[in-house]
């Protein structure tokens, strides 16, 4: 499954929350071992999209494939094919990384042989070893972030799903976060997944992106086919957004999304 | 199906043990949590020992009120649990967890779990103050393996039923409302701290459908009784409710991450 089609295919997806359409007829596909942005500002149907793909949402027209698994009939099949970070903060402060890491390894099935071995590795990887055994809360939040990214990425999975994952890092943990990323990329050719607002990012770290805007894609394609688009030649991916939305990327959102998005920036510190 | 039920029990015993280990990590929270009991037994039991105004027949008023002060405090941590869903689900834990390959029904079991061994931290301290206190209590190790069934049991089904409210009202604020509205009239019309023999008529229905009323009437029977002809019963009771509500639960509280 997934040789000859692409990893992930969405067709005329459709979410409705009453008479509002989150998510209104979209259709893309990523690539195996692809890292694939999805762009826009907050309230633009991200996260919407994002939840159907990972089974936390039905939709409620079109469909969603990952690695040839329906994401709405066959949940279980997905599930144990991806990873997947959220935005907010979801290790357990008042758990150790290792057992952070144990916890997912054990929930994902990794025989009991394997297990130790995994987590250590994974530990090591991220350069948390010598934090093994003390507790998260305590933990600077680019550690957590790549904590996080190594509880996503235990059980090798072919596509991982990250949600805004570097909002409210220092420049030089975000640059780390991505230097890990990379690096399980070249392992084991980990499809990468992940929505930002941050148009820097977005430019700098992946292989194509989709630009969505008030539950639309408004295009599709690599940053230099985007910024060609506008028609001038030292445009920027911002300046193309604005041309394909004519919207300004501003941070809206309801009183909910702006509290957490606080939240985290404070947590993460 | 077997698979399904393995991976239950397997993924169940995982979540339950992670919540263990957090409580071992930091337990200021038993600690701050044993106050209340002490309190309720120490000076409200104290207190209307004194003025004989309840009469319990063959128990003197603090044997009669320590089962319904274990059960009291089992059921407040219970009925709060629901708030961790919602912090699991503020900060990003439960989607988490939602999206491995995990029974639904093994995360409420998890929690439930986790309700109940808080649950026994409190037995533990009801059963120590009581004998500080004097009150004579009837132990042997039927009666304690009862008593650990009965909070167990009792503890699953509010925790289920407080996860169900969480999923449905999805804020700390309105879900810690409710819980207050919801708290003391489960306490009051049971046999908690007074029989039901002296309750008006309404309010004696009440109480025989009020899961609370079994945990008390379990635990009495076997804290200090020792009539345990209904236990049995009781802890049916709790059980076959406590398994229909986490069957609700499981099929409810995914929807508080929509």
């Amino acid at each position: 499954m997934g040789k000859t089609s692409s990893i992930i295919q969405v067709v005329h997806l459709v979410k409705r929350f009453k008479d509002l359409a989150a998510v209104n007829d979209i259709s893309f596909t990523v690539e195996a071992g692809e890292i694939f942005a999805f762009l826009g500002p907050n309230g633009a149907g991200k996260s919407t999209t994002i939840k159907m793909l990972i089974t936390l949402l039905a939709p409620t027209s079109g469909t969603a494939t990952i690695d040839g698994h329906d994401v709405a009939r066959d949940a279980a099949e997905v599930r144990n094919t991806i990873g997947y970070v959220p935005q907010m903060i979801s290790v357990d402060g008042t758990l150790t990384a290792y057992e952070n890491l144990m916890l997912l390894a054990r929930l994902y099935d990794i025989p009991r042989v394997e297990r130790k071995k995994r987590v250590r590795e994974m530990l090591s990887f991220l350069g948390l070893e010598v934090h093994a055994d003390a507790l998260v809360r305590t933990f600077s939040g680019g550690m957590i972030r790549k904590l996080e990214v190594g509880q996503a990425m235990l059980h090798h999975p072919k596509v991982l799903l990250l949600d805004e994952p570097t909002t409210g890092l220092d420049p030089v943990a975000r640059q780390n976060v991505w230097e890990h990323l990379f690096e399980l990329r070249g392992r084991f050719n980990t499809t990468i997944f992940f929505s930002t607002h941050n148009m820097e990012e977005a430019d700098g770290v992946c292989d194509r992106v989709a630009v969505m805007d008030t539950g639309k894609i408004a295009a599709a394609g690599t940053a230099e086919e985007l910024k060609a688009k506008t028609g001038k030649p030292d445009a920027t991916l911002e300046d193309a957004f604005i041309f394909l939305t004519g919207n300004k990327l501003q941070q809206t959102g309801n009183f909910r999304e702006i509290r957490r998005a606080r939240q985290i920036e404070r947590r993460l510190g | 199906m077997l698979h399904y039920l393995s991976q239950t029990f397997k993924k169940s015993y995982v979540l339950a043990e992670m919540e263990t280990r957090k409580l071992l990590h930091d337990p200021t929270e038993l600690i701050s949590r044993a106050v209340q009991p002490i309190l309720w037994l120490g000076i409200f039991g104290e207190a209307l020992s004194k003025v004989r105004a309840i009469s319990t027949p063959g128990l003197t008023y603090l044997q009669f009120i320590t089962p319904g002060i274990l059960t009291q405090s089992v059921v407040f941590v219970a009925i709060f649990y629901g708030l961790y869903i919602i912090m699991d689900r503020d900060t990003g834990v439960l989607q988490k967890l939602l999206v491995t390959p995990t029974p639904r029904l093994a995360l409420v079991w998890g929690k439930m779990a986790a309700a109940g061994i808080r649950g026994l931290s409190q037995a533990l301290i009801v059963f120590l103050f009581a004998i500080v206190l004097g009150i004579q209590l009837h132990i042997t190790l039927w009666s304690v393996l009862g008593v650990i069934a009965i909070v167990m049991l009792g503890a699953s089904f509010f925790t289920g039923l407080s996860m169900i409210v969480a999923a449905i009202v999805k804020t700390r604020e309105r879900f810690m409302g409710i819980g207050q509205v919801i708290t003391l009239p489960l306490f009051f019309a049971s046999s908690a701290i007074y029989p039901v023999a002296i309750m008006p008529g309404w309010l004696q229905a009440v109480a025989r459908v009020n899961p609370l009323s079994y945990m008390v009437d379990g635990l009495r029977a076997l804290m200090v009784s020792g009539a345990a002809a209904r236990v049995g019963f009781d802890m049916g009771v709790l059980a076959i409710a406590a398994l229909l509500i986490s069957m609700v639960s499981a099929w409810f509280y995914p929807k508080v991450v929509m």
